[in-house]
């Protein structure tokens, strides 16, 4: 017979009890495991996707104070680029008018060079011309220089109009100041009374008159009382020597060095106080 | 292959052969699974029956058993037990405890009876009992006579393929004793596995059926 009912039922308890047994030691212990793997593996993508979320997050929140930094930086580079420009024009304006005072200073002491150059060669022109003129006189004549100009004076005095006296006369009064008459050599004693008496004749009898010898006055005789003056001198002749010198001088410059626009400043600025010509002719001041 | 008998009791092949397979099941799984790792790193051993649990629960699954975990220590053994049973044919001198009509005939009363619980235990005794009075009470003894033949089935297809296999080794073996049998070993190794599978599924589908005849209605009546 094919089926034993012994076998049968042998069989049945033998897979009933297999089938316990495989779930105690196979189903049930890596059905256990998978389960607790697949809750591992949850937890750990749950806690990955929380890191991302966080990473994601820090990763905002550095863009963001990235962007803030940015901002900042380019703020104060803005503000230090400005500053800088502003300090830039300040330092510029400083050094521009530093260069200026500078240009002005050496501006003033060319000028101040040059007026006492030109004071200096016109002195010394004067006093060659006076002692040229003494020699020529003395050369040509018996007539000294001193003589010819006390003259000279007496003839202007004589000359004066009656306006011109009335007002030196006046202010004689006013003051009783004798009249300060001042040379630029010592006046011989024979010049002295012939110039008095020119002064009492012509202005006032009971004139008192006082000699001074001045070496301001080049080669030149002048009688001065309260502030009007009759004067005779050569400097007046001079000036055409001066003007000539002072054009060689702009010449000079106008050729030479970086020192020409002041040197031309200068003499602009002397032929500019002083526009009047040279003239052969002394000009007679008296008021 | 009788080994020891007493008035009625015997100790055939049959039994002792199913002891032989209980041990290496029972045994293998309690070896393997005394250190399971439960972290991401684990042994070959593990991931094989692994592998194994994994895939019968998912072949439950797709049959229509939404808790497969419930069906998996029944399904499963009568897989791995027929599928066991077929592999070890490739042992000289093992005879295949499911070659006997004894073994099958009782793993498929195992299923017979299983069904009904399973589907009792799913829709109660009244909800089962309904099940074959459907769709009319005119089909009460063909759907008796429906489930006393389907287990008659599994259990003669399976000792049929088995018996067929080993019983056409032996004659192979006086035969043609050397390469021929091998090949058809080979055969009968693909030929058992085959019946492993189809033995569970059918049970799991026997097992779906019952569970689902009724739940079948609701949802049908839901939907409408």
């Amino acid at each position: 017979m094919l089926i034993d009912w012994f076998t049968v039922c042998a069989q049945t308890l033998n897979f009933l009890i297999l089938v316990w047994l495989m779930k105690r030691f196979l189903y049930k212990p890596v059905l256990n495991a998978i389960n607790a793997r697949e809750a591992l593996v949850a937890k750990e993508l749950k806690d990955a996707n929380a890191k991302k979320t966080e990473a994601r997050k820090e990763r905002d929140e550095f863009q963001t104070k990235n962007d803030e930094f940015d901002r900042h930086r380019a703020e104060l580079l803005s503000k230090a680029t400005q500053d800088a420009g502003v300090e830039r024009t300040r330092l510029l304006a400083e050094a521009r008018k530093a260069a200026d005072d500078l240009s002005a200073k050496r501006q003033q002491s060319l000028s101040s060079d040059a007026r006492q150059l030109n004071q200096a060669i016109s002195q010394r022109a004067q006093k060659e011309v006076f002692a040229i003129a003494r020699k020529t006189l003395s050369d040509l004549g018996s007539a000294s220089l001193e003589e010819q100009i006390a003259e000279v004076f007496i003839r202007r005095l004589k000359e004066l109009d009656e306006k011109s006296k009335k007002t030196l006369v006046e202010a004689h009064k006013s003051v009783s100041d004798p009249f300060l008459v001042r040379c630029t050599f010592d006046l011989p004693a024979k010049h002295q009374t012939a110039i008095r008496l020119a002064i009492q004749q012509s202005l006032f009898p009971k004139a008192q008159i006082q000699f001074e010898t001045s070496a301001e006055l080049v080669g030149g005789i002048e009688m001065v009382v309260q502030g009007q003056k009759v004067a005779w001198s050569i400097s007046n002749y001079l000036e055409s020597l001066e003007k000539g010198v002072v054009e060689l001088l702009n010449e000079k410059v106008e050729t030479g060095s970086s020192e020409k626009p002041a040197v031309k400043a200068v003499v602009r600025h002397r032929s500019g106080s002083h526009p009047k010509e040279a003239s052969a002719k002394p000009p007679a001041r008296s008021r | 292959m009788v080994f020891w008998s007493h008035a009625f009791l015997k100790l055939n092949g049959t039994i002792v052969f199913t002891w032989a397979i209980m041990l290496v099941l029972a045994g293998g799984s309690k070896l393997v699974t005394r250190k399971l790792s439960t972290g991401l790193k684990r042994s070959g051993w593990q991931n094989l029956l692994e592998i194994v649990v994994t895939a019968i629960e998912n072949q439950i699954r797709d049959v229509g058993l939404s808790r497969p975990e419930k069906y998996l220590p029944f399904l499963g053994t009568l897989f791995l037990f027929v599928a066991t049973a077929s592999l070890f044919t490739i042992i000289p001198g093992y005879e295949p405890p499911t070659g006997s009509l004894s073994t099958t005939a009782a793993l498929a009363l195992c299923v017979f009876v299983a069904v009904p619980l399973y589907g009792i235990e799913e829709q109660g005794v009244g909800g089962y009992l309904k099940s074959y009075v459907q769709p009319t009470i005119i089909m009460l003894p063909f759907n008796i006579i429906s489930e006393l033949s389907r287990t008659l089935a599994l259990a003669v297809r399976l000792f049929g393929n088995m018996m067929s296999g080993a019983m056409i080794i032996s004659i192979l073996l006086t035969i043609t004793p050397f390469i021929f049998p091998v090949v058809m070993t080979a055969l009968g190794l693909l030929t058992g596995m085959v019946q492993a599978y189809i033995f569970t599924i059918l049970a799991a589908v026997y097992i779906a059926a019952a569970t689902r005849t009724t739940k079948r209605g609701p949802e049908l009546a839901a939907s409408t």
